[in-house]
Parts: structure tokens; sequence; C-alpha cells
């Protein structure tokens, strides 16, 4: 009787997860290292090694990473401000910044098409204010801002979660035993937000490393990212072996960033109550 | 000083994050074909996306999909939840990383995984003259995948607050095990059960990657709708369309909003 | 005892329009035990908090040591703190966390080390360098925040409900520790409470507080003996306050029964509250059908009227037992009166109730809410 409870319990959940998640995941590895027969290859791997395939890999760690540390930047001061709002208004506030999410993200990044355009609304606003016209779109700088305005709330969540669960006589503390506004900063406040950030900066980097749709849609066709070499190889060459074998490439530098927000962030629950 | 520094900084983030929004919606009412140019106000978009089959039947998936890949993903969450909650420590942990696989992994990993199993399973049953159709199921499995791990992490917080005594009390005073759930357990976590279906239903309605690897030729959502039609340009009928979608939900979360923060405020004890 | 080392002088300090304190003036003296007691809402965690800086008064100026303090930040002031729930930086062990003031004031390690032991030694908790604050049990992060605020010797150490997390055995320990550390460290200690027996056991001066007032300041004796109004009776230990008539000069009447008391100078005719304590009340048992005019009656009645010529007859009501003493109910001229004794009187025996002169307190009436604040400025 106990034992048949459990399993209606338990068991549903097991068997998707091991169907849809562990399963598929072996099937990745699988393909990635055999060739059509089915014999075992590492040449899919070694297939990251043309300079075309090296070049996206090294422009998207290049530009995942600047918009990592600028979402860090940028999230970690409006995560303060936003703390020392007096209470009532901060759900307001934050909603402020979820509510964007509402709108098809898709449809979001390519409104930033309109916006950086040779004609588009910032040209336009320059050209009001008698400044030269800036070639914005098409550039890896384009792809870094829709990387930053797409996953800024990713990066600000978990910053304001962990800013918010503070002690405020904790920070007192500091101050009555002499730290001034900067010491009680550095000695206690960011460290005791450290695993927001790590949790931040992992969902932000590994969104930012894999994307296509941003790289798409502001870099034109000019500029790939890895994700774009890995989805054509998919769904226009139809190579799943060489597919597979770049995505586990890929797999190794989100392994590392998965093992570090494993280590850092004990609360899985945070990064929830945070959306 | 300070204060006027943080405020001009929020207005500058809200412009930020409000600017490709505020696109949107004025095209949405832009007279004008091509989103180039300004052709004055209409509303003929808004009338002429009723009448598009492609972009009518596309919504019909998506709305469909969020709702049944929300409900099951909070069913199948729901158990989770119980079983997570009455596990030893160290199966908990193991359960609790599999469950970060979706939610850290890239989606385009996941997206390609669940495509290739797909593919897989296909081929397996084959021998026995059964085919996989890439469609509705597919995409549908897909996001209950990427949901459940949500849905979990919204509930299991609630759960644990629970105070097992008020089950074992109702049980005490003769009810019997479903009417002690659905009397004491349920209403005690309820709002991490709808808070988990909404997460679940919005995460949904906005996929693109894991829709796009997991749909068939024929088939579309909203997104990969709007995917496809990049190249040739979009139809003015989708921004018509997405924002009032925009609307919609937001009409939704203010009024869900505002009647769960009046029964939150009528069961806080008075503050002196 | 010494000079003023603290003066508050007319602190006023509203929160969204709620005046929280108002116009209250206080002077602690150098080495005293100080505690502010009052309800939760009162004030006193404010007036603790502007004291060490974390909160600015609206009006009002705080002088320390001769210095106007006043908006001076916390970092900069010569006192610390003993936070509610401690406040320990969870992510510091024990050492990190005492070091802390320390390393900010660039002492050399070598101090810092002396001083962890030596702080450590203070609060008992030798060897817990290590440990990290979670680790600890409520009453050992209590030793250790006191330990980090004491390392930096300030001149006072301002304590806000700092046993208030504990279980009462362990938090009559801390007081008798509490105590203990004071007289070795031979500061002033600022002690923010709403328990009225911590107040007792530990200061030298308690000031009552209610609602932005100060009621009364005094020792613990005369705060217990000695009420000021009936705030302060009703907040300190148990009474009965019962509305009275002041006939003249040493005589009150109560219900209709007049009885001699010691206060004088409230007038005559005038409506007052009268405060007895239990343990003041006396019963004298009368005999279960003991007619008025018989002998055994009659005993009772003279046993009574040598302690007051006035006293009430009733009949026990409800006891319970509380170990040292019996918690009696009596009702008589319809009111219940707690009385405690040590000897057990069943329920239903009648008894005779007196009360000596010396136990009867007299208070003016609060004509309105300013009055009931008694605006004190000498400091007994």
């Amino acid at each position: 009787m106990k034992t048949k409870r459990r399993f209606w319990m338990d068991g549903p959940y097991l068997i998707w997860t091991a169907a849809f998640i562990v399963i598929p995941l072996f099937t990745i590895v699988y393909y990635g290292l055999t060739d059509k027969t089915g014999a075992f290859t590492w040449s899919n791997i070694a297939q990251m090694g043309t300079p075309e395939r090296l070049k996206a890999l090294v422009l998207s760690l290049l530009l995942s990473l600047l918009a990592t540390f600028i979402c860090l930047i940028m999230a970690y001061p409006l995560a303060l401000i936003l703390t020392k709002m007096k209470i009532g208004a901060t759900g307001f506030i934050v909603s402020i910044f979820i509510i964007p999410m509402w709108m098809n993200s898709l449809l979001r990044i390519l409104a930033w098409q309109t916006l950086l355009e040779r004609n588009g609304v910032i040209n336009q606003i320059l050209g009001f204010l008698h400044l030269p016209k800036q070639y914005l779109i098409n550039t890896p700088y384009a792809i870094a801002l829709g990387m930053i305005y797409d996953f800024l709330p990713f990066m600000l969540l978990p910053i304001y979660n962990s800013l918010e669960k503070i002690d405020s006589n904790v920070v007192n503390a500091a101050y009555d035993l002499g730290a001034n506004k900067l010491q009680a900063f550095w000695k206690v406040i960011f460290p005791l937000t450290l695993p927001g950030v790590i949790s931040g900066i992992t969902m932000v980097f590994v969104p930012a490393l894999t994307t296509f749709v941003i790289s798409d849609f502001l870099g034109g066709s000019k500029v790939l990212l890895i994700g774009n070499v890995i989805e054509q190889q998919f769904t226009q060459v139809g190579d799943w072996n060489v597919g597979s074998g770049l995505s586990l490439v890929l797999m190794i530098f989100i392994l590392i960033s998965m093992a570090v927000m494993q280590h850092y962030d004990k609360d899985a629950d945070d990064r929830v109550t945070a959306l | 000083m300070k204060k006027v520094l943080s405020r001009i900084y929020l207005v500058f983030i809200f412009i930020l994050l409000y600017a490709p929004i505020a696109v949107l919606i004025v095209l949405s009412f832009n007279k004008s074909k091509t989103r180039a140019k300004w052709g004055g106000w209409t509303l003929e978009w808004y009338v002429k996306m009723f009448q598009d089959q492609a972009i009518m039947s596309a919504l019909y998936n998506t709305l469909l999909i969020a709702l049944l890949s929300a409900l099951i993903a909070t069913i199948l969450g729901l158990l989770a939840s119980f079983s997570l909650l009455s596990m030893k420590h160290r199966t908990r942990g193991f359960v609790l990383s599999l469950l970060d696989i979706p939610m850290l992994n890239a989606e385009i990993v996941t997206g390609i995984s669940l495509m290739l199993i797909f593919i897989a399973i296909g081929q397996f049953l084959s021998h026995w003259g059964y085919t996989i159709e890439f469609g509705m199921m597919t995409v549908l499995i897909g996001h209950i995948t990427f949901n459940i791990p949500y849905t979990v992490l919204s509930i299991m917080p609630k759960l644990r607050q629970i105070n097992i005594s008020t089950y074992e009390a109702a049980l005490d005073l003769g009810a019997s095990r479903w009417l002690a759930f659905r009397k004491v357990i349920l209403p005690d976590i309820m709002s991490g059960v709808l808070s988990g279906f909404m997460l679940a239903f919005t995460l949904s309605l906005d996929d693109f990657v894991i829709t796009h690897f997991t749909k068939g030729p024929g088939f579309d959502t909203l997104s990969t709708k709007i995917y496809t039609e990049v190249r040739k340009g979009i139809k003015p009928e989708m921004y018509a369309l997405s924002t009032l979608l925009f609307a919609s939900i937001l009409l939704l979360i203010l009024i869900f909003g505002r009647a769960r923060r009046k029964t939150a405020a009528s069961s806080q004890p008075a503050v002196y | 005892m010494s000079n003023k080392l603290i003066d508050l002088q007319h602190i006023t300090k509203a929160f969204d329009g709620n005046v929280v304190l108002d116009d209250l003036n206080l002077y602690i003296r150098e080495n005293e035990f100080l505690t502010l007691l009052g309800p939760s809402g009162c004030g006193k965690t404010t007036m603790l908090r502007i004291m060490g800086g974390f909160e600015t008064p609206d009006r009002g100026s705080v002088i320390f040591d001769g210095k106007d303090i006043t908006s001076l930040a916390p970092n900069k002031r010569q006192l610390n703190t003993v936070f509610q729930k401690y406040a320990l930086f969870p992510h510091m062990s024990v050492a990190e966390n005492i070091a802390f003031g320390l390393r900010i004031r660039k002492k050399s390690e070598d101090y810092i080390r002396d001083k962890i032991r030596y702080a450590l030694k203070l609060v008992n908790l030798e060897g817990f360098e290590e440990r990290t604050p979670d680790s600890l049990s409520g009453g050992q992060q209590q030793r250790i925040a006191i330990a980090r605020a004491i390392v930096n010797e300030p001149k006072v150490l301002l304590l806000d409900e700092p046993l208030g997390a504990l279980d009462l055995k362990l938090r009559q320990d801390m007081q008798y520790e509490l105590i203990r550390l004071k007289n070795e460290l031979g500061i002033t200690f600022i002690y923010v409470t709403h328990d009225q027996e911590e107040a007792l056991t530990m200061s030298d001066t308690i000031v009552v507080m209610n609602q932005g007032y100060i009621q009364q300041i005094g020792t613990p004796e005369d705060i217990y003996n000695e009420p000021k109004n009936a705030f302060v009776a009703d907040f300190i230990g148990d009474s009965n306050i019962i509305d009275g008539t002041m006939i003249q000069d040493q005589l009150v009447e109560i219900f209709g029964v007049r009885f001699a008391c010691v206060d004088t100078g409230f007038g005559t005719m005038k409506p007052v509250d009268v405060v007895i304590r239990p343990e003041d009340l006396e019963l004298i048992p009368v005999g279960e059908d003991a007619e008025p005019d018989s002998p055994a009656y009659q005993t009772a009645v003279s046993r009574a009227t040598q302690i007051n010529p006035g006293f009430f007859e009733g009949t026990v009501s409800h006891v319970i037992f509380k170990g040292m003493h019996y918690e009696m109910e009596v009702q008589a001229k319809g009111f219940e009166w707690l009385v405690l004794s040590t000897r057990l009187f069943q329920v239903g025996t009648r008894v005779l109730m007196s009360v000596d002169p010396y136990n009867i307190q007299i208070m003016n009436k609060p004509e309105s809410e300013d009055e009931m604040a008694v605006k004190l400025d000498e400091h007994l």
C-alpha cells in the first residue's frame, strides 16, 4: 500500500525527467561521438576547430562575457536603489522590470532594429541634436546591447532578492563598529549578496553565450555566433552528428558555469521566487 | 543629490526597458505596411488580424500549448514536490539537481536534445509501423519539460512551511486523507500552485527556442511565425496581436495581483 | 554617581506623522545601568537608535560627554550596540566578527588576537574562534554579539532587547552574566526591554516609557513600590487598581469603605486611582456561617482592624498554586481582587481582607492623555 502510493508520487516526475531530460542529453553525446554509420569518432568535436567556427565561438564568449559584465554593473546599483525605496512601492517597482517580459521576446528584440537602424529612432534623435549618425545595427555591439536588454532582469532579480534578505541591523552593526559606507559595502553587503551575484552571472552568461535569435535579428547575416553555427547545422545543413559534436563543446562551458553556480548557490528556491 | 542621481538612473533603465515596447505598440497603429515608414494612425491591423488564418491558428496553438503545458506541468510539479518532501536528504539533493538541468542548461541544447530523442523514438517505433509527427504533441512535451522545474520550485517553499500537525489534526477530527488534503494542505499551498501555473504559462507563451526545434513544418506558434516572417518583413497584424496579448496579460495580472494583495492584507495582523 | 555622560534634550521624532517620541528629556550618568522599559511601540527602541546614530531626531539634541553628536554618523560614535537578534555577520567566523571593528581601526594583528581571546574569555566562549554564527545557539550568538561590541572599548554599550529571543532559563542566566560583565568592564549600559522582571533585576535606574513619553524614572525599588501613575503600576508587576475618593489627607474611600493610608496633599473629596499590590492584601478567614455578632466573627474583625480600620468582606473564588505561593481571586464589593499569599484559602472560604496603610498607593487620575504623560525632568 505504502510503496504503491510512493510510486504514484515519485513515479511520474522521475519517468518524465529520465525520458525527456536525461536520456535526450545522452543522445547528444551519442550523436556527437559517432559518425553516420554509428562508429565512434572525435571528428565531430574537432569540427569546432575550423577558423570560421572558432571565430564564432570566440566572439560568442567575448560578447557574452561583456554583456554579463555590463549587466552586473548596471543591475547592482539598480538593485541597491530599489532596495532602498520604502516598502510598498517595491512590489510595484519590481513588477516594472517584469512587465516587459509579457511582450513577445522575439518582437522586443526586433524592435531594437527599428531603434538602431540607419534611419532608426536613435539616429533621428541624434540628427535632431545635430550629432553625426552612428552605424549601430548589424554590429557586435548591437548584439551585446540586445543581450543586455534581454537578460538584465535575470541579473537584477537574484541580486535584488539577496539584498532584500539582508537584515538591516547587520549593516547597522557594521556602521556601529566603525565602518564607513564603503567599508560596510565591501565587507558586509557585497559578500552577503555574492550568491545572488553568482546566480545572476550564470543566468545571463549561459543564454547570452548560446543565443542565436539576438545575433540573427541584430547582427544581420554579417555576425555569426556559435548558437547560429549550431542551429544551422540542425535546421539547414542537417548534419546532426556535427551539430551534436559542436553542442558538446558548448556544453563544456555551460557545465563550468553550472558547477560554479551549484557551488555557491545552495538554495535553488531563490531563483524562482525571483521570477 | 544622491536621490536625484538614482532617479535619473531609474528613468534611464525604464527607457531602456520600455522603448522597444513603445516602438511595437506604435507600430501596431502604423498605417504604412513597412516599419521603416510612418503612415499615420490606424486600427486596421487590429481588425485584419482576426481574418488572417495563419496568425489565428498560430495564436490558437500558442494559447493551447501554454494552457495545457502549464496545467500538466503544475500537476506533475505538485506530485514531484510531495515526493521530494518525503525523500531522504541525499536523494533529494540528486533530484533537485536534475531539476536544475533544464533551468540552467542552454535552451538550444535542451531543444536539440528533445529533437534528437523524438527522432530516435520515431525510428524505434517505425519497426512496428508507427511514426512520430513533429507538431503539437512534441512541442507540448517540450514545454512541459522545461516548465516542471519552475512549478516545483514555486510549490516547494510553500509546502515546506506547512505544519504537518494541522493535517494530522484534520485526520484526528475524522477527515479522510483526501478531505484533509483538500481542506488543510491545498489552501496553504494554493498561492504557490497558482504562481507556478502562471509562471509556466508565461514561459510557454514566450518560448521560441524549444518550439523551434521540436515543431515540424507547417506547425507554428506566434514566436516561430514571427521568426520565419522576419526576413520577408513582419506583418503589422503581428504587432497588433502582440500588443493586444501584452495588454490583456497586464490587465489580468493587475486584477490578479490586486485580489491577492487584498487577501494578504486582510490576513496580516495589525502592526503597532 | 558622577556627571552626565549622555544628555538627551527635547528629543522629538515622528515616523510618517506618528509621533514616537515627544519632547523627551533624559540624562544618563557614567557607569550606570539604565533600562528603558515599556510596551512595544512606546518609543524605547527609537530612543536607543537615536543614541546609536541610526535615527536622527526631528528636534532636540544628543549631548555625549559635553559634545553635540546629534547628527554624527554611527561609525564615529564612542558607543556600540548589541542588536535585537544579534545581527552577527553570517559570512564571517566568530573571530572575524569580533575583529571587525578592530580591523576597521587598523589595529595590529597581535592586538586583535589578544583582544579576541580576552573577549571570548569574558563571555565564557573560549575556543569558539573558528565557528560560524549559524552553528551557535541563541545564547552563544548573544555572547558573541556582546564580545564583538566590547572589544572596541566603547564608553557606552547599547543593548536592544538582547535577551528577547532566548528561553526563560537562559534569559535568567544571561541577566546575571550581564551584571557581571558590566561590573568587570566598568562602562555604562543602556538596556531596552519590555520585560519588567529583567528591568527590576539588573538596573540601577529604570525609565518607564509609554506612547513616546517618560512615565517615571527611578530605582527598581522606587518604581515598584511607588508607581507614579496607574500605567506604571499596571506595567510593573500585578496590581489591583481601583477607583477611590480621597476623603482627606491619609483617608481614602474605596467601594464605600474608608481606609487609612499615608498619602497626603491630594485635596479633599478628590477622585483618585488606588493601587494595592496583590502580595500586600491580607486575608483573615471567617467561619463558614459565623453570624456578624458571633465571637468568631468579632475576633476576625478585630484582627483586620489592627491592620487597617477599613476592610472588606469577600469570598475566595479561584486558587492557583504557583510553586512559591498561591494566587487567589477574592470577590468583594463586586470586584475581583488579586491576592498572593503563602497560605492557602480554599475556594468558597469567607474572608476579611485588609491592607497596611503603607501599602496603599494613591495616584491622581489622569484628566487627559497629556496629563497622563508625566514629564519628569528631575532625575532621582
